[in-house]
């Protein structure tokens, strides 16, 4: 046991990071008032992406990087059609993922089965030596401590950075932020781009890190879980990062479940993160912060009057 | 004083504005003078907030130009007008309910974050003027008076040149328009000059040093209030004169109709308010006022007596002697009552369907509109009926609503309710935002649908309205009622009293 | 210069029904265009994916079995999407229906009588109305948003189906392969004319449809779900329950998605298989949409969007040309809509930069 654990807590923070990228970037769109229902596109494209540029470039690195921008692309098209012809957001969201989806199979349809080595890991010497923790934190993958850096990131931008002050004004009231000049559209657009990039960057560490192949629809819902753990998250940095993590444990638990042969379906055992999201979404429900968190003005199209 | 120019801060030459065919500002001039507070007097729709955006950047003009100091400018954002030195107080707010007051001030701030050196200016500047106010508190715990005290400070804060304030004493109290004018005659004597916006006659008469007057988008008259009286400002504010009001018969109130003991309600959201104890009776051919300023509770008061929203913890309702604590609308509706909310569009019509279809919302529990298929025939003529006898000037044959102006479509809508006979009206500020000759025309049906023996309860911001119309009138602050005054006996100062209750208005209070 | 939108004072019905057709042609040329790009012929294409099915008549009747269920779905959508309640888990109430009609078909397995047939369009219904009301309810009673609820359940229906099929339900004679028996004779629909393959399907979704259109165009029912999806303020004034309409829309929607996936399998697949539901509740979110949210819209775009998928079967086999392709140009076709949405409601003009 002593010796799995550092692994299995390894493979959480693998688990966990998709998620955590996915849902910073959904995060910081949702604080500027724009609901992106396409994370789940935008990842797949990403993966697909990443992979083929890796494969045909043989470079990791170009492949991450490749990732990210279709990410960002079709979150372009997305931000385009919400923010300047104030498109239905949700209906927006869902083409982007169906799109997302068949574009993911156009760009992958040459890579599928092919393998791909492993990037290899960057190791904190005495660090790693930590016992337990050690290993799993210090001896990680690039993209997961990118990731972490993104935590920082994210929530310096928006609580102590102008722009971050000016993003959240837009997504709380866009009637107010307008009538003070501030460039409402332009902001949301950003904040667009920005949730798009992290959301094909997530889908690049599926496809390069997390299982090292390609298959179709290998995103497998993950957009949507970190759609709900920005629900979640309620507005905090940090209850999504825990949410992340704590999603992370459960798709480990699961397949360590369906690995052990505890004698529940397996079917059963892959459903639990579907169901833990309703749950957890219940459980906060319950707990009496229904509707708290959420930017004033999320999901509603704004049109400046001339 | 060597010349016209002197002391000239800002000149609008020649600003024409159009709306599609509507033409919103034709041809304005006006001149702002450092030191001076320059009244912009027009009743609802005269062409006041577009003149006012325009000058803040948020409206381009058609045609026309803006010279700040000299120099014609063109001022394509808010931000480009704030660096021309102009600031602006809005009418309703444009805060940040959720984020603190120091952040609210370094929104619109270049470069600003809300970091220490921010809040020792913004310190600064509160202790210059009297407008101290907690820099950490987020804004949804203030209270209207304190609200508009950060968008003072924000403006202030760039050292404009010159400060727009939209309809500034709408929101407040009596003794907070005081210190208001305090505050407005210290930038005075500092040398800003203040354009500041209004329509109620008296404030402007004490207050200013000159006043622009416009009406259908012209200026038609530039004058000294001082100098001249409230009656001709009015009749230069809505052209030929209106008529007065015609009071009914006037015979004594009969049974009661509406009944309110002892009613509390819970908050509806996090930042509402909470309705205390209220005691009112409203009788059959009486006509009752609920005055006040808004934000204390007169929206929650219309929920909970419309069924439309609120939990009630405490106390009864009851129409026509019939418990309503857990009525539906259309229940009260039954019972011979009907409403007229505050917003007209999306609340009282759908502003997407046509007038015909409309009708369909307050009607279809105790008229016939056809069942199981509705009867569009008849819909459409019953349109045509309140269109014909209620005065409704619309653009062709049934139209949607969100085509009628305010005032017609509130004509509209209070037709609506006034063609179902009912026992009891409740009407929700009936001329907010209604041109004067509208406004007019639904305080003579709801004075009518008295002397027929309807109850009528109006809940209005506008004191004059209240005062005007109502047989007997109430205040409500806090979430409190006070016991009603007969209007004939009652005076202003003492409303005013009551608004502030009793004493200086208590500031920071929640 | 700049582009910027200004809101239109009316919209005309020329538009309302241009609209969705300027855009079917958009995503043609944009389709035909990446069609082009992949070494192929667009007017080959063309000629596979629209022509051909409505011209041969053995593909026309593929096309209007396919279409039967996107119209069930997407008539039952509408009354979500009208009422701005944002059901995008029509794809597992499909499979729902499916499960619990094809259990009905499983447990009479052998026997015969007129009753079966019923009763698997019964519990279909009703399970694709329970597995709905899931969404609903957790919205009205703890505010939670039903986008990601029910989308969650479609994963969640997805896996059930894949137990069902490999574990208790899975056919002893089937060679180990995931599916369930072959339906008896009583519990499949039969062509209703001989040599032909249209079965009774396509029929109720027809008069589904002409009920929704009077709903819709008479009753105070369908006044009260427009009117709670167009002002939330004004419906609440009217008195119609919010919590009311919220869980009657997801129950139409979900009964209907319910009785599609009894169709489906008892028509056209005759037994339980994984992936029966190719989508087909997704798509009809876009048949949805096409159809500018109107049940006549609906039933004619199900056609139309049956014609592509019918097309798209028959190119992965003639043109070789994946079937991905079918499912980008869907999205394709979808943004294409909204686009257009958007300038049915704002018109783009330029603005001068000012003197």
């Amino acid at each position: 046991m002593i010796d799995t654990l550092p692994l299995i807590l390894g493979t959480i923070l693998t688990a966990a990071t998709p998620l955590l990228i996915a849902a910073l970037g959904e995060h910081v769109t949702e604080r500027a008032g724009v609901l992106n229902l396409g994370v789940e596109g935008m990842m797949i494209v990403g993966a697909a992406s990443a992979f083929a540029v890796a494969v045909l470039t043989d470079s990791s690195v170009l492949g991450i990087a490749a990732g990210a921008l279709a990410g960002l692309a079709v979150s372009a098209v997305f931000g385009v059609l919400v923010v300047y012809l104030a498109a239905n957001q949700v209906a927006t969201g869902l083409a982007m993922t169906i799109l997302g989806l068949g574009l993911s199979g156009l760009i992958g349809q040459n890579f599928v089965g092919q393998p791909r080595a492993p990037i290899p890991p960057i190791e904190f010497p005495l660090l790693k030596e930590i016992p337990v923790l050690g290993k799993a934190l210090f001896t990680g993958d690039p993209v997961f401590y990118l990731s972490l850096i993104l935590i920082g990131l994210v929530g310096y931008g928006l609580n102590s950075t102008r722009f971050g002050l000016l993003l959240r004004a837009v997504g709380e009231n866009h009637t107010s932020a307008h009538a003070l000049g501030l460039p409402v559209r332009r902001i949301r657009f950003i904040a667009v781009l920005f949730g798009g990039l992290l959301a094909g960057l997530a889908g690049a560490y599926l496809s390069l890190i997390y299982t090292r192949f390609w298959s179709p629809g290998m995103s497998a819902g993950r957009g949507w879980i970190a759609l709900a753990l920005v629900v979640f998250a309620a507005g905090h940095v940090w209850r999504l990062v825990l949410g992340a993590y704590l999603f992370g444990g459960i798709t480990v638990a699961q397949l360590h479940a369906q690995a052990g042969a505890i004698g529940l379906p397996s079917q059963l055992l892959s459903a639990l993160p579907y169901l833990m999201t309703i749950a957890v979404l219940l459980l906060l429900s319950i707990s009496g912060r229904r509707g708290s968190g959420a930017a004033g003005s999320l999901g509603q199209p704004f049109v400046p009057e001339r | 004083m060597n010349g016209a120019g002197v002391g000239v801060v800002v000149e609008l030459k020649g600003i024409t504005k159009y709306f599609g065919a509507l033409l919103a500002n034709a041809a304005v001039d006006l001149t702002l003078r450092s030191g001076e507070i320059h009244a912009l007097l027009g009743e609802n729709g005269a062409g006041k907030s577009t003149l006012v955006k325009i000058l803040y950047g948020l409206l381009a003009p058609d045609s026309g130009e803006i010279v700040i100091g000299g120099v014609p400018v063109t001022l394509e954002s808010p931000r480009a007008a704030r660096a021309h030195g102009i600031g602006m107080v809005f009418q309703h707010f444009s805060l940040f309910d959720e984020m603190s007051v120091i952040e609210n001030i370094a929104i619109p701030l270049d470069g600003a974050i809300a970091n220490n050196a921010l809040r020792r200016k913004v310190s600064e500047k509160a202790a210059q003027f009297g407008l101290e106010i907690e820099l950490d508190r987020p804004v949804h715990t203030l209270s209207a008076g304190e609200r508009q005290r950060i968008e003072i400070l924000r403006a202030l804060i760039q050292e404009p040149k010159v400060i727009i304030l939209d309809e500034p004493t709408s929101v407040l109290t009596p003794s907070e328009s005081e210190s208001l004018f305090v505050t407005l005659d210290k930038l005075k004597a500092e040398g800003a000059s203040i354009l500041f916006i209004s329509h109620k006659l008296e404030e402007v008469r004490r207050l200013c040093d000159r006043a622009t007057v416009l009406r259908g988008g012209r200026v038609v008259g530039a004058t000294d209030p001082r100098r001249a009286t409230a009656k001709e400002l009015a009749t230069l504010m809505v052209g030929e004169g209106i008529a007065d009001l015609n009071p009914g018969a006037g015979g004594e109130p009969g049974a009661p109709m509406l009944v309110l003991d002892g009613l509390s309600v819970a908050p509806e959201t996090v930042h509402g308010i909470t309705l205390d104890g209220i005691d009112l009776v409203v009788r059959s051919g009486e006509i009752v006022a609920v005055a006040g300023v808004a934000g204390n509770g007169q929206s929650e008061l219309y929920n909970a007596i419309s069924g439309e929203g609120g939990r009630i913890t405490g106390g009864t309702i009851s129409i026509a002697d019939r418990a309503m604590n857990r009525a539906s609308i259309n229940d009260r509706r039954k019972a011979g009552a009907a409403f007229v909310p505050e917003a007209r569009l999306g609340q009282a019509t759908l502003p997407q369907s046509p007038l015909s279809d409309n009708i369909v919302l307050s009607w279809h529990a105790t008229e016939t509109i056809g069942s199981p298929f509705i009867n569009r025939e008849r819909l459409e003529t019953v349109a045509q009926g309140i269109v014909r006898d209620f005065d409704v000037r619309i653009p062709r044959s049934d139209p949607v609503a969100a085509h009628l102006s305010g005032g017609n479509l509130q004509k509209y809508i209070v037709g609506r309710e006034v063609k179902r006979m009912p026992g009891l009206i409740v009407i929700d500020q009936p001329s907010w935002g209604v041109d004067a000759r509208a406004a007019r025309h639904i305080r003579q049906t709801l004075m009518d649908l008295a002397a027929q023996g309807t109850a009528v309860l109006v809940i209005t911001q506008d004191l004059d309205e209240a005062l005007s119309l109502a047989d007997s009138i109430v205040v409500m602050r806090k979430g409190r009622l006070s016991a009603a005054r007969p209007t004939r006996t009652v005076t202003r100062g003492e409303i005013g009293l009551m608004m502030t209750g009793g004493a200086r208005a208590t500031e920071g209070a929640s | 210069m700049r582009l910027v939108l200004v809101s239109r004072r009316r919209i005309s019905r020329q538009r309302q029904f241009a609209t969705p057709v300027v855009a079917l042609l958009v995503a043609l040329a944009i389709g035909g265009l990446i069609v082009w790009l992949m070494g192929r012929s667009p007017w080959r294409a063309l000629q596979v994916f629209v022509i051909e099915p409505l011209t041969d008549p053995w593909a026309l009747q593929e096309v209007l079995l396919k279409a039967t269920p996107l119209m069930l779905i997407s008539i039952g959508l509408l009354f979500c999407f009208r009422a701005s309640r944002w059901n995008i888990g029509a794809e597992g109430q499909f499979l729902l229906g499916g499960i619990c009609g094809g259990g009905i078909a499983i447990l009479t397995h052998g026997m015969s009588g007129f009753w079966i047939m019923p009763l698997m369009m019964i519990a279909g219904m009703l399970g694709g109305l329970a597995y709905a009301a899931i969404p609903a309810v957790l919205r009205t009673r703890f505010g939670i948003s039903e986008i990601l609820t029910s989308l969650m359940l479609v994963y969640v229906a997805d896996l059930l189906l894949d137990y069902l099929v490999r574990g208790p339900w899975r056919d002893p004679k089937g060679f180990n392969f995931p599916q369930s028996v072959s339906f008896s004779d009583a519990a499949v629909l039969h062509p209703l004319f001989e040599g032909g393959r249209l079965h009774l399907g396509l029929v109720l979704a027809l008069v589904v449809a002409a009920i929704a259109f009077v709903l819709f165009r008479r009753t105070l029912f369908g006044y009260a779900v427009a009117a709670s999806g167009d002002a939330p303020r004004a419906a609440n004034f009217a008195g119609f329950n919010e919590a009311r309409i919220t869980v009657l829309v997801f129950l139409i929607s979900g009964a209907l998605a319910g009785l599609a996936g009894v169709v489906e399998v008892a028509g056209q697949v005759q037994q339980l298989r994984p992936g029966f539901g190719q989508g087909l509740g997704f798509t009809a979110i876009i048949v949805a949409f096409l159809g500018r949210l109107t049940p006549v819209g609906a039933t004619l775009s199900s056609v139309v969007i049956a014609v592509l998928l019918i097309g798209a079967e028959s190119a992965q086999v003639s043109l070789k040309l994946p079937y991905d392709l079918t499912r980008f140009f869907m999205g394709l076709l979808l943004t294409c809509v909204l686009v257009g949405e958007s300038l049915d409601r704002y018109s783009l003009e330029i603005q001068r930069e000012r003197t």
